[in-house]
Formats: C-alpha cells, sequence, structure tokens
C-alpha cells in the first residue's frame, strides 16, 4: 500500500493533498513533504474548516483534528463511521467525507488570522544564550533581538506539550542549529530559537532550543475557557520588555 | 462517602476513556492503558464505559472504604484481598462501610482497573477525568494516589447487572512471546529489507525504561535505507516510532499528540489492551494485518462492549 502511495504522490500533484492511513483509528491529510508556508496554510485552513464543521455537530466520528507543520491529522472513531456508512470500510468513509471538505473549502473565505502581541525580556538570566545565538549569527545581540521581534510571523503548529507552540518564518539570519547539549530544564516562558523558528515553553520543561527571551505571558491554563492562547494559524509579534516591565507583568499574570 | 487511601501503591491514577478533542493544542489523550479493562469494571458496577476507575499499575494501593459501595476490579490480576479473602477480577461485589482492599502478590498483568457504581467524584478538567501527571491536570489534583487521600465517590445501591462476559475481554496469562497484530507505519518502505524482516520475525522485549507515555523495546536494531528528514505529523496510540538508536517506541496513553521519527508499524488498536499488560522482561511479536482487517476487529469488539452496555 504505502510503496504505491509514494509513486503517487506526483502524479497526483495537481490534486496536492494525499490521505494516509495512522494506523486503524486515524487518517492523515498530507498536502506537502516538505515545509513551505503555502503548505503550512493549507493545513492551517483546513483545519479551521474541519473545526467548524465539528463545533457545528457535522462530523459524526470523527474526535480530534490536528493541524501539524504540513498536514492535519484525523482521529476518528471506526465504529461510528460503521453504523453510518455500513457499506464502505470506516476508512474509505472519512476518506470521502474529508474529500467533500476539501472540496467544498475552495469556495470559502479566506480567515483573518488571529493576532498576538507577545511581551518579551531578551535581558540578562531571561536570554541565557543571547550571546551565543549572536555569536552563531554573526551579528550583535541588539541586530538578533531587532530580527527576532517587530515582524508579525505564523503559528505554525502547537505540540510536544500542551500550549508549546512553534512560531516562524523569521529572517534567514536567524538560522542556527539547536544547542548539542539539550537543557534538561527550561523555564515555563522562555523563547526558544533555532532553524528561524521560535518555540514558546509553557511550563518547565527540558529542551534544546536556544533561549532567547522569555515572556510573562501564560501560554496554557487547563482550567481556562479556551485553555491555550495561541492556535495554529494566529500571527504573533514579539514585543522587547525591560527586566522591570516583566517583573511587573508577571504579577499581573497571578 | 468517600475512600481512604491508605497506602498509595506504585502508581495510582484516575482514568476514563480519555481527553478527547483538545490534541490541536498539543494536549495529549490520556486515559486508562487498558480501555477493555477499564471499560468491563465499569459495565460490572451498571456505570457507563465513560465513567473514570482506578488504574493501579503492578502493586496496587491499600484502600478503606467508609461507605457501603458495589466494586469490581477487571485487568491484571494483582493479588486483590477484600477484608482478607482474595477477591478475583471480572467480578461486582457489594461491600460494607470499614471495608479494606489491599494489594498482594501480583498473579498476571501489569494493569488492574478499579470501579466504583455510580463513580468517583472527580472535577473534570477538558472534559475528562484522566490522569495527566505530567501535566498535572486531571483526576484527583493531576497526580498519583497519596497516602492520606480521601476520594469521595458517589455511591449506587444498584444490583450488580448479570453479564455474560466473553473470555476475549478477560486479561489471562500469555504465552512469551505476546503476539501484536500491526498495521504497516507511514515510513515502512524507507526501512531496509533486513529491518523489514527482522521487525516482523525476531522478538522484541519490553525494557524498564517504559512507561505510560511510550513502551522502550530492544530487540534487533532497525535502519533506514537512507536518512530520511521529517516534519512533524500526528501520531496516536500504538504508533511505533524508530529513533536513530534504532530500537524501536511504541506510544501509548500519555503519548505527544505529534511526533517526527520514522514510524515503520501501528499496533492494531484491538490489541493495544493487550500490549498495556505487558511487564518489563516481556517480548512480543509483531504479526501483520491489513487495514480491513484491523477495522473489522475494532467495530466488532466496540459492538461487543455496547451489548454489554445496553443490558444494564
Amino acid at each position: 500500500m504505502s510503496d504505491v502511495n509514494c509513486d503517487s504522490w506526483s502524479l497526483r500533484a495537481e490534486q496536492r493533498w494525499q490521505f494516509e492511513p495512522c494506523g486503524d483509528s486515524c487518517i492523515v491529510v498530507e498536502f506537502a513533504t516538505v515545509f513551505s508556508a503555502q503548505a503550512n496554510r493549507r493545513a492551517v485552513a483546513f483545519s479551521a474548516t474541519l473545526h467548524d464543521l465539528l463545533a457545528r455537530g457535522l462530523l459524526s466520528g470523527v474526535t480530534d483534528v490536528i493541524p501539524a507543520m504540513v498536514s492535519v491529522g484525523v482521529h476518528y472513531s471506526p465504529d461510528m463511521f460503521a453504523v453510518l456508512y455500513p457499506e464502505l470500510l470506516p476508512y474509505d468513509a472519512v476518506a470521502e467525507v474529508l474529500k467533500d471538505a476539501l472540496t467544498q473549502q475552495q469556495n470559502l473565505p479566506r480567515i483573518t488570522p488571529k493576532r498576538f502581541e507577545i511581551p518579551v525580556c531578551y535581558e540578562g538570566d531571561y536570554a541565557p544564550d543571547l550571546l551565543a545565538i549572536a555569536n552563531a549569527c554573526d551579528m550583535t545581540p541588539g541586530e538578533v533581538i531587532a530580527a527576532h521581534s517587530g515582524q508579525w510571523v505564523d503559528v505554525l503548529m502547537v505540540g510536544f506539550a500542551p500550549g508549546h507552540p512553534y512560531i516562524g518564518m523569521h529572517a534567514p539570519a536567524l538560522k542556527l542549529g539547536r544547542r548539542a547539549v539539550p537543557r534538561t530544564l527550561v523555564k515555563r516562558g522562555s523563547v526558544g530559537l533555532a532553524n528561524c523558528q521560535s518555540v514558546i515553553y509553557p511550563a518547565d520543561l527540558p529542551g534544546g532550543w536556544n533561549i532567547v527571551g522569555r515572556t510573562p505571558l501564560p501560554m496554557f491554563s487547563p482550567a481556562n475557557q479556551p485553555p491555550c492562547l495561541l492556535s495554529s494559524g494566529d500571527q504573533v509579534r514579539f514585543v522587547p520588555i525591560t527586566a522591570g516591565e516583566f517583573e511587573q507583568l508577571a504579577v499581573e499574570q497571578r | 462517602m468517600s475512600i481512604n487511601v491508605i497506602r498509595p501503591g506504585l502508581f495510582s491514577f484516575f482514568q476514563d476513556t480519555g481527553r478527547v478533542g483538545f490534541q490541536h493544542w498539543g494536549v495529549p489523550v490520556n486515559g486508562a492503558m487498558d480501555q477493555d479493562a477499564h471499560a468491563l469494571a465499569n459495565l460490572l458496577v451498571g456505570n457507563p464505559t465513560t465513567a473514570a476507575t482506578l488504574e493501579m499499575t503492578i502493586q496496587g494501593p491499600v484502600l478503606c472504604f467508609q461507605a457501603k459501595a458495589l466494586i469490581a476490579l477487571a485487568g491484571a490480576d494483582l493479588g486483590a484481598r477484600l477484608n482478607g479473602a482474595a477477591l478475583k477480577p471480572g467480578q461486582a461485589v457489594c461491600i460494607k462501610p470499614g471495608a479494606v482492599l489491599r494489594f498482594e502478590k501480583r498473579e498476571y498483568g501489569a494493569r488492574a482497573y478499579l470501579a466504583v457504581s455510580g463513580g468517583y467524584l472527580l472535577t473534570p478538567v477538558m472534559n475528562s477525568s484522566s490522569t495527566y501527571s505530567r501535566g498535572g491536570f486531571g483526576g484527583l489534583c493531576g497526580r498519583a494516589l497519596k497516602a492520606g487521600d480521601v476520594i469521595p465517590i458517589c455511591s449506587s445501591f444498584a444490583n450488580p447487572p448479570r453479564l455474560n462476559i466473553p473470555s476475549g475481554l478477560l486479561v489471562g496469562e500469555r504465552t512469551s512471546p505476546v503476539l501484536i497484530r500491526v498495521l504497516h507505519g507511514r515510513e515502512w518502505p524507507d526501512f531496509s529489507e533486513a529491518a523489514r524482516h527482522a521487525f516482523l520475525t525476531e522478538p522484541y522485549a519490553m525494557t524498564e525504561a517504559s512507561d505510560r507515555m511510550g513502551y522502550r523495546l530492544e530487540g534487533a536494531g532497525l535502519e533506514l535505507t537512507q536518512p530520511k528528514q521529517l516534519l512533524s505529523q500526528s501520531v496516536a496510540f500504538g504508533t511505533v516510532q524508530v529513533p536513530a538508536g534504532g530500537q524501536p517506541i511504541v506510544l501509548m496513553a500519555d503519548r505527544q499528540t505529534t511526533g517526527g521519527y520514522p514510524r515503520i508499524a501501528q499496533v492494531a488498536s484491538v490489541d493495544l489492551p493487550r500490549l498495556a499488560q505487558l511487564m518489563p522482561g516481556d517480548e512480543v511479536r509483531f504479526v501483520l494485518i491489513d487495514l480491513p482487517m484491523a477495522q473489522q476487529l475494532l467495530v466488532t469488539r466496540a459492538r461487543t462492549l455496547k451489548r454489554l452496555e445496553a443490558a444494564h
């Protein structure tokens, strides 16, 4: 099955999506095999369409819709699909439903992304890797901060931990790898930088990204509705703040 | 009405059918590792299968009931004793206030599930009472039981339903290696001929470095034909991924929502309960089936559980 699908990718290029099973209860819609901003936005838009259908009760049997970098994972209940479409293999039934949604989506208006300004302190202990980043990128610390903040960038996906966003793409000058030795503990709110992308650690976690700064904004609170500040497809702009402003905002967030 | 925790056991967590619908924010599904045993414990006391049960791993707790209750155990036999008398999994019993449930010598399996008729009084987080211990939320205070905890229960005095439990739903002693049915993973064609052959013929042992997040297995190394850069994609309960070292990891209930390692296979959902009952050192052998077969097995299993639920 998989051999045939790999070969057929180029044949079906004009269709620009491909279905792949991820076991017996999940199907993945792939929009590309390598990263592109366009494929990411298609994945985000399709996920938004499916979440809208879910919210309106029009996707019976679908339990989770997860946008990733250039694909959307759809978890479903095969026994629900077997009841709804007794003539079809549950996988084929889900694929039909998704194909309809993909076709209809082409007539939908573009969604305007939500925008968030994220205050980031790039000073002292909040930015332990700023100097190393500047050295690796052959820039001054001030140039790193200027390149990292100011621009609107996309939330490419949320994953790894609850409320953990991947944000990008930054200017090509910020193309440095991850740290050779990951940290066993990165403080909550830390903003990591690697490969022209940023992440924000929503809790104290292990991590290997270069820490460029820290935000006092909570990314994830299980009791909140919704629990997560950022979603795939949102846009963020990092805004430099001083250590004093960080501490004041941190108190206000409590 | 409550249950007092005298001793907490090794890892005792409240779990249910999982925290579905929040994975797009990176929230893991969690839920019972052995969904069949979880469902069966609930069905035996007349609860819906979505009610929370107490998942107890390897070494069970000591619990003192402060109220009359109808309870049932399902899954592993962890040597339960109710007021000193053996209590086997797969049956409902009425107990009086002051009754003590303790666990002594494990007989078989790794995870037992305790259901109380009427359910535990827990505050759902994101629509679920499943404990996510890494995130510190869900269940009772987002963590495993501790000595001194008081678990509120909503006791129901209904008579236990009469159920004919199909033997397929009961955990028993298994011969080694345990056979686990799998489907091709997304990157199956990218593994070498030797790796694909080894994966389906050689035994793989569960290592000590296994938990509710993933089972790290040990066996013949699995190599790709050539290195491959992958973008993060959705993963599922039972995804078998292979990091650079070549030893497979099976993603379990507390898995992350997405992953970027090559996926050689996917455990058929119907065999996940069997995997959940393995002990470190136990060996498995993977058997390939196709998607229609896996879905048919799963639909049949779901219908069996629905019939039992309808028999209440």
